[in-house]
């Protein structure tokens, strides 16, 4: 097979490259998202198809279109009168100069000379440019039509926070299960799952399949399943390892100032809990639920009768939720992490739980919480020239209803996207409405995924500060429905089109295992 | 090597040839030489032509009792000696000791050199390279540039054994020449079809 596909004939930095294609070459089977090789005179370019499209030597052909029934004439026209162009966007220097010789691919300072010829990338070159999996890096997928592996650098990837992004019933769930087996086998980091709707601990639903297995069957030892909802996990037939109990003098006023709009409380109520909390300490929602009217409130506090029912109302919901008690037996934040100490990864599951007020409520404490340790252990370790603690990755879905702009600078999400590494803790963002997330957290991911997004706000919210937004933008509409994800940022050298690799099936999960089992015990594990 | 005629009349761009028979012009288009082994000149066949061979005398119609064309020329031999056939070709390369070159040569035909058809193999060798197509397209012509082109590249085709891709790659090269002109490159493309 030629892989020439033509030469450049013109092009600028900022806007990349523009190819003509020789008439071998079908602009039909040039595919948006496809990697090609510039080979300039004395660096060679790695860049991606971003656009195709036709050209004419003279505009009388397209006023009085020849006659491409006959063969003959069509293949006469087809690359001179009648051309395709290519739009490249370049992105490395792969080979060439010292340093890309020294230090791998290069990010493109300048462009190809005219009429340098390209083709299509090899499954070396992209080796090249993607790695090899090996101890650090994770097989993902594979880049658009192509055979050769895409390896993720999982080390670098948890040192940022990351974002999985896409519609949903694009794949977003199955990719960052993909991921979680990632970090799990190739990075240091321990992950803390808040699993909204159960898809990450057991056992994960597909779309008109059988259920697929998840973490916790994959991985016994390396996974310890939470449950707020004990009930439904034993229905489930889930084997879980703790179940998480929050008692009413663990919740903060910090907690209901989040949960303001979801439970419909005023500003003024939202104040009150704080005067609430001045005065009656640890256990001041039972004794705010206690109140029987404003002539209950002791003097030295001040609130309005509508404001008090108002935050009783709302306090009620949440005494209402089933994993709520006036006093828990165990600290849940302190056995996730003990957990989390061990190397062991933690899913909690919310079971029938699934409504905003409990994830938001939960997530937002426990985070908070561990976040807290994290940061007196860091600075302990600073201070003291110990082991810092394990990196941690907190996966939290619907992202945007903790990152959006009002609250995002009151969620502990929001503090951990910002400062990000400092403390060892980053976040993995799954959502379907990026733009709903707050534009400077957004820019604070450092990988994102995204599978297909269609609509405009969440594109532009996407690929903000992404240099080649446009032609990125491009690639990104037209991704496939399923299994199809872009992904860019620290994490790799360049953006990447790929299909995420299987799961699901026997084979795939004893691809995900580490040290392959003798032939026998497959055949036990899987029959 | 079959000899077709012999050069009567010579310039830098073209040359006349005349036939030693009457009729016996090669085709339109069709590839011809002249020269000797220092040097010898390719040409196009572009126009052929049998006139009186004095300019004032015209031939008049003289088959009025006769029962065929063959009868005139048999009842009137003197015919054959007083009409001529000749032709043109312009000049689209030349050869230089072994090179082959496809464009004009420095010095033009001699007069009473003999003038060959190219047989197959010379003609395959030749067309090699379309630069010669150049040449034919600028020239100022009594007879339609297209027509001319359709007729080289149609008598050239001959000698390929794929004519398709002969003609696809002259085609290729015509559409680069003629980019600006895409109605003149239609009509050649309409005549050399198959």
């Amino acid at each position: 097979m030629n892989d020439r596909l033509g030469i450049v004939v013109s092009g600028s930095l900022t806007r990349g490259v523009e190819v003509r294609l020789d008439s071998s070459a079908s602009v039909e089977d040039m595919v948006v998202g496809r990697y090609v090789t510039i080979e300039g005179n004395r660096r060679r370019f790695f860049g991606m198809i971003t656009d195709v499209s036709l050209g004419v030597t003279d505009s009388n052909i397209t006023q009085t279109p020849p006659d491409v029934a006959d063969p003959f004439i069509a293949e006469v026209l087809v690359g001179t009168s009648t051309y395709g162009t290519l739009h490249v966007s370049s992105y490395l220097t792969i080979g060439g100069d010292v340093d890309s010789l020294l230090e791998g691919p290069q990010p493109v300072k300048t462009i190809p000379g005219h009429f340098s010829p390209v083709n299509l990338a090899s499954e070396r070159d992209i080796e090249l440019v993607f790695g090899k999996e090996d101890e650090e890096r994770f097989w993902i997928g594979n880049p658009l039509d192509m055979e050769t592996k895409l390896c993720l650098n999982l080390e670098e990837f948890v040192k940022r926070s990351n974002g999985v992004f896409g519609k949903s019933g694009t794949g977003k769930t199955f990719l960052t299960r993909i991921l979680l087996i990632g970090m799990l086998q190739k990075s240091k980091a321990v992950n803390l799952i808040f699993d909204m709707h159960n898809e990450y601990g057991w056992a994960g639903t597909s779309e008109g399949g059988p259920p697929v297995k998840a973490l916790k069957q994959l991985f016994q030892d390396r996974v310890a399943v939470f449950t707020l909802d004990e009930e439904n996990s034993r229905r489930r037939k889930v084997s879980t390892d703790f179940v998480v109990r929050i008692g009413y003098d663990e919740i903060e006023p910090e907690d209901i100032g989040l949960l303001r709009q979801t439970l419909n409380l005023t500003e003024l109520a939202v104040e009150a809990v704080y005067q609430l909390r001045r005065k009656f300490g640890k256990d001041w929602l039972q004794s705010a639920l206690d109140l029987k009217g404003v002539d209950d409130l002791p003097e030295d506090l001040n609130i309005h009768e509508s404001t008090l029912q108002n935050l009783q109302r709302g306090l009620m919901t949440i005494r209402r939720l089933p994993f709520i008690e006036p006093h828990a037996p165990t600290n849940a934040v302190d056995s996730i992490l003990s957990y989390l100490d061990r190397g062991i990864n933690v899913v909690l599951e919310f079971g029938r739980f699934r409504d905003i007020t409990s994830y938001i409520l939960v997530a937002n404490m426990l985070s908070r919480r561990i976040y807290a340790q994290y940061q007196a252990r860091m600075e302990r370790a600073m201070g003291e020239d110990i082991a810092k603690p394990t990196p941690l990755v907190i996966t939290i879905e619907e992202a945007h209803k903790f990152l959006n702009p009002e609250l995002a600078n009151q969620t502990i999400f929001g503090t951990i996207a910002r400062e990000m590494r400092k403390y060892n803790v980053t976040l993995l963002v799954i959502d379907q409405r990026p733009s709903g997330i707050d534009d400077e957290v957004m820019s604070q991911i450092g990988t994102k995924i995204t599978c297909l997004l269609d609509n405009e706000r969440d594109i532009d919210s996407v690929l903000a500060g992404v240099s080649g937004k446009s032609e990125l933008k491009s690639v990104l509409a037209k991704l496939a429905a399923k299994q199809q994800a872009l992904i860019f940022g620290h994490a790799v050298p360049m953006p990447v089109v790929f299909r995420s690799r299987e799961y699901g099936s026997a084979e795939s999960y004893k691809d995900f295992l580490p040290g392959k089992p003798a032939e026998k015990d497959i055949e036990d594990l899987w029959s | 090597m079959e000899r077709v005629g012999e050069v009567v009349e010579a310039s830098t761009t073209d040359f006349v040839a005349q036939c030693y028979e009457l009729y016996q012009s090669p085709p339109l288009g069709s590839l011809v030489k002249t020269g000797d082994s220092g040097g010898e000149l390719y040409g196009v066949v572009y126009n052929a032509a049998t006139t009186s061979l004095e300019p004032g005398r015209r031939p008049i119609a003289r088959g009025k009792d006769e029962a065929s064309e063959e009868e005139i020329y048999r009842s009137n031999p003197q015919l054959l000696k007083l009409l001529r056939s000749e032709f043109n070709a312009l000049v689209v390369g030349h050869r230089q000791g072994d090179k082959l070159h496809h464009y004009l040569s420095p010095q033009p035909a001699r007069i009473h050199g003999f003038v060959y058809l190219c047989p197959p193999e010379e003609v395959k060798e030749f067309s090699q390279s379309f630069d010669f197509l150049n040449i034919l397209i600028s020239s100022h012509l009594t007879v339609p540039v297209d027509e001319i082109v359709s007729a080289c590249l149609r008598q050239m085709s001959q000698a390929h054994e794929d004519r398709r891709a002969f003609l696809v790659a002259a085609g290729k090269e015509l559409a680069v020449l003629l980019s600006g002109d895409f109605n003149q490159f239609k009509a050649i493309l309409g005549r050399i079809k198959q």
